[in-house]
């Protein structure tokens, strides 16, 4: 009887943590998701939105070139700015974990996430004038020689990249430099013992186990980076549409909130796709 | 000329609660501080604090202003709010209708407003008077046509429409992220009146906007578009104008523009007092105010974008630099050789749109 009171006083006080944030989800995630989603079935007839609950907004965005090409540019540079991002972020990672002393690992850390701290559009519209035909780039390559004309860096997906793995850089060095600093130094000191050499302790035992700091860098950084609109839209020049820029064409200028919630739709899909990839592989999955 | 997109009545009950809300909040917190408020939906240039000052001071009022870019988005701002909430609304000119038929705009009286300083050609009787009825009145106009930077193109060569699906200065080209009134442009080009303009012109529309994008570096709104031409990224910038050179006359006097001999796009933005206001006396106290000399030229040079007073003594308010930046003289001319933004019905506007996007993705 006891027992069973005090079980009931513990789930009752657990569902007391728990209800704010349940709340918070459900008022904040889960409704306005079914609502989105219940605006994706409706149809723009001129310039009424009809709730004809149907599908015909997700067969239009895959017969349109225009739209299906929004998601494939919104991946071929995700998957650009992830992987030059991991290949970035991990020696700076380790470089701060495992070559700076540890009084001055903070502060190089705080270096190394100093760019957080300006605003992000601020940062995209510097890059825009860094990559400019008369900007830093183009102005030093010329003054050293290196080339004659400028080069065509801003408005390009190439600035688009640049300004992302500017940012992502720096989140994947704080996931990596986390994994790294928990690992005991036994391991690789045992590896070591037993006669593996440099390369083979850090393909073997390092990198296995800084992959789960590499995975939830890389998810948030794809995650981000695929839903991000002020980036490609400041240094892309507008020569080519990523989803997000799609979608804002949707809203701002159609007013066509059904085709808005269509590709928002198909963009959560997409993540929760490349989610559903992290967690099998880092067997985050509960069974 | 820039507020995007002229469609958008849309039903969506959904977003009202939370339109509602937050703008009960924003007035909950202005409330505390002013004697009087009024509460006006405008472009960006009445934003500028040396315009919306003076008339706060003069009434003890302070004016919430809330920015939109786009007739549809400023039509679904006000349906998704509650009666009573705005109490002025400026809007692009050709779309006066379409505020009317809504329901949204109140009566002017006419005897209220100087008509007759008003230029005569943005009068625009037609778009701001409905069954002999005045609700709303242009304050001011400019144009989307070509800007440049005279020092590293030939003036001579901007004059003909065609440069801007050339090869003459491919790569060196910016495009206004603006459907209608580029699209309205390479019409002219191809001598197609913005008033003719129908869905049998848009494939040859359409092989020109492709061609066009071809030529081009980039194509962005405002900021963009003006920072690459202020750079020197690009030495064009098709659909710009005073609103974008004009700002800049001081700092750039390189940058200029013109209408090419097959004529520019003329945009206009008008400004009515709100239906349902429940402060029309002092609504209209504002658009007066606005259409004063004083108040034309603090907004004709606002620090958002430039654009000409629609009231004709303005002038006396703004110093010779400021009317030379604006081509005070050259007006006469340029209305003869502009024409008003295209108004597409709803399916047109939808083609015109997917082409946009279209010509994008290129």
């Amino acid at each position: 009887m006891a027992t069973a009171s005090l079980e009931t006083r513990e789930n009752r006080r657990a569902w007391g943590f728990v209800t704010p944030a349940l709340l918070w989800t459900i008022a904040f995630f889960v409704i306005p998701f079914i609502v989105m989603a219940a605006i994706s079935l409706a149809t723009r007839k001129g310039r009424e939105i009809v709730m004809a609950w149907n599908f015909d907004n997700y067969i239009e965005f895959f017969e349109k070139a225009h739209l299906l090409k929004g998601l494939f540019v919104s991946l071929e540079i995700t998957f650009t700015v992830t992987l030059i991002s991991v290949i970035l972020a991990y020696p700076l990672a380790w470089i701060i974990a495992e070559r700076v002393p540890q009084k001055w690992q903070r502060m190089a850390l705080i270096m190394a996430i100093l760019p957080f701290w300006t605003s992000y559009v601020v940062r995209s519209y510097s890059w825009l004038l860094v990559l400019a035909q008369n900007g830093v780039i183009n102005n030093s390559l010329i003054y050293l020689g290196i080339i004659s004309e400028p080069l065509e860096l801003a408005s390009t997906r190439t600035a688009t990249v640049i300004g992302f793995v500017h940012f992502f850089v720096m989140l994947l060095t704080l996931t990596i430099y986390a994994n790294l600093v928990q690992m005991p130094p036994n391991y690789r000191r045992a590896a070591a013992d037993l006669g593996a050499n440099g390369f083979q302790v850090f393909w073997h035992v390092v990198l296995p186990l800084t992959l789960p700091g590499i995975m939830v860098g890389a998810f948030l950084t794809f995650v981000l980076c695929i839903g991000d609109y002020i980036t490609p839209q400041i240094l892309g020049g507008n020569n080519e549409l990523a989803l997000p820029q799609v979608i804002m064409l949707q809203l701002g200028r159609r007013a066509d909130f059904p085709m808005a919630a269509t590709l928002s739709i198909i963009l959560m899909v997409v993540v929760t796709l490349a989610y559903i990839a992290c967690a099998r592989w880092l067997k985050m999955e509960r069974t | 000329m820039s507020r995007h997109v002229s469609t958008g009545k849309t039903r969506n009950k959904f977003l009202s609660s939370t339109a509602t809300f937050i703008l009960g909040a924003v007035a909950m917190v202005h409330s505390a501080q002013a004697t009087e408020e009024l509460n006006a939906l405008v472009w960006c240039d009445h934003t500028d604090p040396a315009l919306i000052e003076p008339f706060e001071k003069k009434y003890d009022v302070k004016v919430n202003l809330k920015e939109y870019e786009g007739t549809g988005a400023g039509l679904s701002i006000v349906e998704q709010s509650r009666p009573g909430d705005w109490d002025v609304f400026v809007i692009d000119g050709v779309d006066v209708h379409r505020a009317v038929e809504m329901g949204v705009l109140a009566e002017i009286p006419a005897d209220a407003l100087p008509t007759s300083d008003i230029f005569p050609e943005v009068v625009m009787a037609e778009n701001n008077i409905v069954d002999g009825k005045t609700y709303a009145v242009t304050e001011k106009f400019g144009y989307n046509t070509i800007s440049f930077d005279k020092t590293k193109v030939d003036p001579k060569d901007m004059e003909d429409m065609s440069v801007i699906w050339s090869d003459k200065y491919a790569g060196r080209i910016a495009v206004y992220d603006y459907y209608l009134p580029v699209i309205g442009l390479v019409g002219l080009g191809l001598g197609i009146d913005t008033a003719d303009l129908g869905a049998d012109d848009m494939p040859a529309i359409k092989e020109k906007l492709f061609a066009m994008k071809k030529a081009s570096k980039q194509v962005g709104e405002v900021v963009s578009s003006q920072t690459a031409l202020a750079t020197g990224e690009v030495d064009i910038l098709v659909g710009g104008g005073e609103w974008i050179t004009a700002v800049l006359s001081e700092e750039k006097p390189n940058l200029d523009w013109v209408i090419p001999k097959q004529g520019g796009l003329r945009w206009a933005q008008s400004i009515g007092v709100m239906k349902d206001s429940e402060k029309p006396d002092l609504a209209l106290k504002f658009v007066q105010y606005i259409l004063s000399p004083e108040g034309q030229a603090r907004l004709a040079t606002s620090s958002c974008y430039w654009g000409m007073p629609a009231n004709a003594k303005a002038g006396a308010n703004l110093t010779d630099a400021q009317k030379a930046a604006l081509r005070w003289d050259d007006q006469e001319g340029y209305l003869k050789n502009s024409q008003l933004y295209p108004i597409p019905d709803a399916d047109l506007d939808a083609e015109m749109q997917d082409a946009w996007v279209e010509m994008l993705q290129q």
